[in-house]
């Protein structure tokens, strides 16, 4: 038997405004809620309520079929705001029984790498959120952009959470098959679910690729294809980003009849199954301990880090960033530590990244910046006005603002930028 | 090959890329015969067949007539006769020029001319470069029946910022971009401009950028220093409305109000000096902007060392090489989106012109976040390694064969 595990990413960012040098101290509407609610808008209507309506259709026509999602709180709460409809259709497809929802960082963040309490306190946060809205207690984890290793697993861990999603990438599982369960080295019994980058890619990148020698992919090639990983492997973890549906994929690529016919298919053959992600997780015997050291996400031919800190200038934003968050905390202003959270999106540092000058477009896409540059110094702009505030409510209160919180790299511009 | 000018013989922008290009066609095993009007007797280069038309003439006892007239090739007529006067100087002695005072003259006494040289000269295409070469390249063309290459690296809307043209000149650059049988535009700004303005077919039109030579550079030159602790932020280039030299002014006044260590260096002379002199006083800042006056290429790449910052924010530039200079010595660059540069550069900062508030902002940026500085002087000292003049000479190449083919 074969069973399909699907499981979408749903996040939008709150981007930044073009914020000037001229802005600090001035204005602290840090974020372009206009540009914000205009994506929103166009996503749901190409992506996310079209899809949400088919699944919805899918899922009460076969009982059998599963999907699992990773909503980030930051994308719920700009649908709650501009387009209060797709919350309603997720609350819908939650309402089947069929769907479960994972648990991640509120902010789609990269806390784990930069403060560890920080990252404890987001996933709190949206494990509230999604218990509110959905009605369920995620039990499995899914770091932003699956970003994994082994000391996350433990921690996640011991977080009571049981399962968590990985790439499947062959550097770091050698001869093993994604298509098992395994279990993360170092936990006492955390499952590991590996993405099969190559069957979920041919969906997610490939689909209308005319170049591409499997086009046009038919759901019958497809269901062939998953199918021949019976007798060799328990599960096919279909892992992708949710809007391939109708925004990556547009629906005149035929990505709708796809995903429509593909229930059926791949229930033709009675040995195949669809679970959600803690039902593979608990269903299937763990075949391995994986041990993988190093990060690995899936981002980019890298599959590692470097799409969001791999130039001096990501690293800069990000130790900055993270520096300034105790004094931030010190206030106990809501609205400001909202702000700085708001700031640790993973988006922000994407959009500095310079190797999507020569690594393909993945990068550019919703990127509000002309260059990686721009987005770097609207960021910093936005520190420094953060800083600055945090600096004056601590005096109010009477605290110390710690210089260091924000290091300011030259002399000439102390005057202004500290 | 047909163009106005040829280092070290009166040698202004165009006069450099020509010298450049040439250079690479070369390693690519094009012979050249580089004809310009005028210069002195003995003129010799190492790539190419360097010929004078006017000595050519002199044999040939052809009468011109003089032509009212203030047309100019790159530059306004007062600074022509200055440059004229200086060049005329260095080359040939004082008191006499290398070009005459008319330049419409000299465009057809240089088309009369060029027929001479046609008589021994072996070629199968024509370049011409620029709208001073149109009569000579047409009538060449209509002699020999040989098809004509058109280089435009500039325009006369682009001198006085997009909007006019001077209507003589227009009908002579209409002419030859119509008569051409490949016309080569040397940023997708100019072939923009040429398509609008001058409605040529864009199926002819090639785009071809301009590149750098390589050159001696070293990151840790910064030892030169106005005073210790300051900060210099560079415009270089002819100080006219094309470049944008206002537009400079008004950015530092704005960066000056917020980083006090900071000057300006205005290097360059033009019709608008005097103004822009007054226009920083008027602004506050006459005592943080330097006005250097006409810079050497030498001084210049001095003062891109020094400069912790280059900013071109030209109005319209069709190409804009300075800012590939600047990058060579390690420099970081903001340039305006409004020239052909911008298309091929990536690791700078990019405003538009007119948006001043954003170019101080940039500014202040490049200059305050120690990451940025270091990452953009970084990445463009790499990126302008792959601006070698193989890439436009293998282009030029393949035009030529295109023609040929036909």
């Amino acid at each position: 038997m074969v069973n399909i595990c699907f499981y979408f990413q749903v996040h939008q960012p709150h981007r930044l405004r073009q914020y000037s040098v001229f802005d600090i101290g001035k204005s602290d509407t840090y974020f372009d809620e206009q540009k914000n609610k205009e994506i929103m808008r166009k996503v749901g209507r190409k992506c996310y309520l079209p899809t949400n309506k088919l699944m919805l259709e899918l899922l009460q026509q076969h009982p059998a079929f599963k999907i699992s999602y990773s909503i980030s709180g930051v994308a719920l709460e700009q649908m709650k705001e501009y387009m209060p409809e797709v919350l309603e259709s997720f609350k819908a497809l939650a309402a089947t029984g069929q769907v479960e929802f994972l648990a991640e960082t509120y902010y789609h963040s990269l806390s784990f790498l930069y403060d560890k309490k920080e990252f404890q306190q987001q996933i709190a946060q949206h494990v509230s959120l999604v218990r509110e809205l959905f009605g369920q207690t995620p039990t499995v984890f899914r770091n932003t952009e699956l970003i994994y290793n082994n000391a996350l697993a433990y921690d996640v861990e011991q977080l009571g959470f049981s399962a968590i999603l990985a790439e499947g990438w062959d550097p770091v599982l050698g001869w093993r098959s994604p298509n098992f369960v395994y279990k993360s080295k170092a936990t006492k019994n955390m499952k590991l679910l590996l993405k099969n980058y190559k069957l979920s890619d041919d969906v997610a990148f490939r689909f209308s690729n005319k170049g591409w020698e499997e086009w046009p992919l038919s759901i019958e090639k497809y269901t062939q294809w998953i199918n021949s990983v019976n007798g060799n492997g328990d599960t096919i973890n279909l892992f992708m980003d949710y809007e391939t549906f109708g925004e990556h994929q547009w629906e005149d690529t035929g990505i709708f009849d796809f995903l429509q016919a593909l229930p059926r298919e791949v229930l033709k053959h009675p040995d195949n199954t669809f679970k959600t992600v803690s039902e593979t997780a608990n269903d299937f015997e763990t075949r391995d301990e994986v041990d993988i050291h190093d990060y690995v996400s899936w981002a980019d031919l890298e599959r590692d880090l470097s799409a969001w800190n791999g130039n001096s200038i990501q690293q800069s934003a990000l130790d900055e960033l993270y520096k300034l968050g105790k004094a931030v905390k010190e206030t106990e202003d809501k609205h400001l530590i909202q702000q700085w959270r708001k700031l640790t999106t993973s988006d922000h540092f994407y959009y500095m990244c310079t190797k999507w000058f020569s690594d393909g477009d993945v990068h550019k896409y919703f990127n509000p910046y002309d260059s990686p540059y721009e987005g770097y110094i609207a960021f910093m702009n936005v520190l420094h006005d953060l800083a600055l505030r945090t600096k004056i409510l601590l005096g109010k209160k009477g605290k110390q603002f710690d210089k260091h919180s924000l290091h300011v790299t030259s002399k000439p511009s102390s005057k202004v930028l500290s | 090959m047909l163009g106005w000018e040829f280092p070290p013989y009166f040698a202004g922008g165009v006069g450099t890329v020509c010298y450049e290009l040439t250079k690479g066609l070369r390693k690519k095993g094009v012979d050249i015969t580089y004809v310009m009007p005028h210069g002195p007797e003995h003129v010799q280069s190492e790539h190419v067949n360097l010929l004078v038309a006017d000595k050519e003439l002199e044999h040939l006892g052809i009468q011109t007539h003089k032509v009212a007239s203030t047309l100019t090739p790159y530059v306004s007529q007062d600074e022509y006769t200055r440059m004229l006067d200086a060049y005329g100087t260095a080359l040939m002695g004082k008191g006499s020029t290398i070009y005459g005072t008319n330049l419409l003259q000299e465009m057809h006494r240089f088309a009369a001319a060029i027929q001479k040289v046609a008589d021994h000269e072996v070629f199968d295409v024509i370049h011409a470069h620029d709208w001073t070469t149109v009569p000579a390249a047409l009538a060449l063309k209509q002699k020999t029946g040989k098809p004509l290459v058109m280089h435009v690296h500039i325009t006369d809307f682009d001198k006085t910022g997009g909007e006019h043209a001077d209507p003589a000149v227009y009908k002579i650059e209409h002419e030859g971009f119509h008569k051409a049988d490949i016309v080569i535009a040397v940023s997708n700004l100019v072939k923009q401009r040429l398509v609008e303005k001058y409605y040529v077919d864009p199926a002819k039109i090639r785009v071809v950028h301009n590149a750098v030579e390589p050159t001696e550079h070293n990151l840790q030159v910064k030892q030169e220093q106005i005073s210790p602790g300051e900060k210099l932020v560079l415009f270089l280039g002819r100080v006219t409305l094309q470049k944008g030299p206002d537009y400079f002014l008004d950015a530092a006044a704005k960066v000056a109000r917020l980083l006090p260590h900071v000057k300006f260096i205005v290097a360059g002379t033009g019709d608008m000096l005097p103004r822009m002199i007054e226009r920083a006083s008027d602004l506050g800042i006459g005592n943080k902007v330097i006005f250097t006056g006409f810079v050497t290429r030498t001084e210049g790449d001095q003062l891109y060392q020094m400069a912790d910052l280059f900013v071109m924010p030209s109005v319209s530039e069709p190409f804009g090489i300075v800012p590939l200079e600047a990058m060579q010595q390690g420099t970081p660059v903001i340039i305006s989106r409004q020239s052909g540069v911008s298309e091929v550069l990536k690791h700078v900062l990019k405003v538009d012109f007119w948006n001043v508030d954003d170019l101080a902002s940039k500014m202040i940026a490049a200059l305050s976040y120690e990451h940025l500085h270091t990452m953009l002087q970084h990445h463009s000292t790499l990126e302008i390694q792959g601006f070698t003049w193989e890439n436009p000479a293998q282009q030029c190449v393949d035009i030529y064969n295109e023609v040929l083919s036909w």
